[in-house]
């Protein structure tokens, strides 16, 4: 597919678990369209379930009245992931697990997925005080020559 | 929304005879797995179960949650002395159980009969 102007798709879920499976296999349906590799859709798919989730616990308190928005922006050369809650956002920097401390016990083995966040995609910004309340999370997935 | 987290216990032997204990799980792996997949796991003695096969073949979806409770089970085999390996990953999560570290503690094989042999 071609793309000569940014395009958006938005889905809103419910703060639910489970529901982090819509986001990802819309993203995934745009990411194959814009030509991106099994792979890197795989990428993509993880980093946005974890988004998901994270907004749905952290930032909506699993309040089911409570959306979390999906808005994806396809580009010729990027498809960028805004995932928005209605928390205050981040409150720690991402510290990167330790797994020996994790299997000394010393650390909960939980608190994994801003590490694989970060590692998937090829840009994060974490927006915490969003214009109009809230919080979000950019991610960004090039699309490069070799996908 | 419900999610599905299936597990069945099959009891096979290595090359020499001894027993593997394989766990076969199915469906999703996440926060709402604890009972499947650490629940299954506490339930066998760790005295008759000293080799055990973690099989992801069937997993459709996996998130951080799920990972974390891998990481439980293998905490708690690490005290018990039991060992443990993990086959069916699909390549994405071998790379994301790399990337965690998990590799340091465990061994990722592509198939049941590369680490049933590995046991040996």
């Amino acid at each position: 597919m071609v793309i000569t102007k940014a395009t958006s798709v938005e889905v809103r879920l419910p703060s639910v678990l489970g529901f982090e499976k819509v986001a990802m296999g819309t993203a995934a349906s745009a990411a194959r369209l814009m030509g991106f590799s099994e792979d890197r859709v795989e990428d993509l798919k993880t980093a946005i379930a974890e988004a998901c989730i994270n907004a749905m616990e952290h930032g909506n308190c699993f309040n089911e009245n409570l959306r979390v928005s999906v808005t994806l922006t396809l580009t010729d050369d990027a498809l960028e992931v805004r995932v928005a809650d209605r928390g205050t956002g981040m409150s720690r920097p991402m510290v990167p697990p330790n797994i020996d401390r994790k299997m000394h016990g010393d650390e909960p083995a939980r608190g994994l997925g801003m590490f694989l966040i970060q590692s998937l995609v090829d840009e994060v910004e974490w927006v915490t005080s969003a214009p109009g309340g809230g919080s979000y999370v950019r991610l960004v997935i090039r699309l490069k020559k070799d996908n | 929304m419900q999610t599905d987290t299936r597990v069945a216990v099959d009891q096979i032997s290595d090359a020499g005879g001894r027993p593997v204990t394989v766990l076969r799980f199915a469906g999703d792996i996440s926060s709402t797995s604890r009972d499947a997949v650490l629940g299954t796991y506490q339930g066998l003695s760790k005295i008759d179960n000293p080799r055990i096969l973690l099989d992801f073949s069937k997993v459709d979806y996996l998130n951080s949650s799920g990972i974390a409770l891998v990481i439980q089970v293998l905490l708690e085999a690490s005290r018990g002395e039991q060992s443990i390996s993990i086959f069916g990953l699909t390549p994405h999560f071998q790379k994301v159980f790399t990337m965690v570290g998990i590799t340091k503690y465990t061994t990722l094989y592509a198939d049941e009969a590369t680490a049933v042999a590995s046991f040996a």
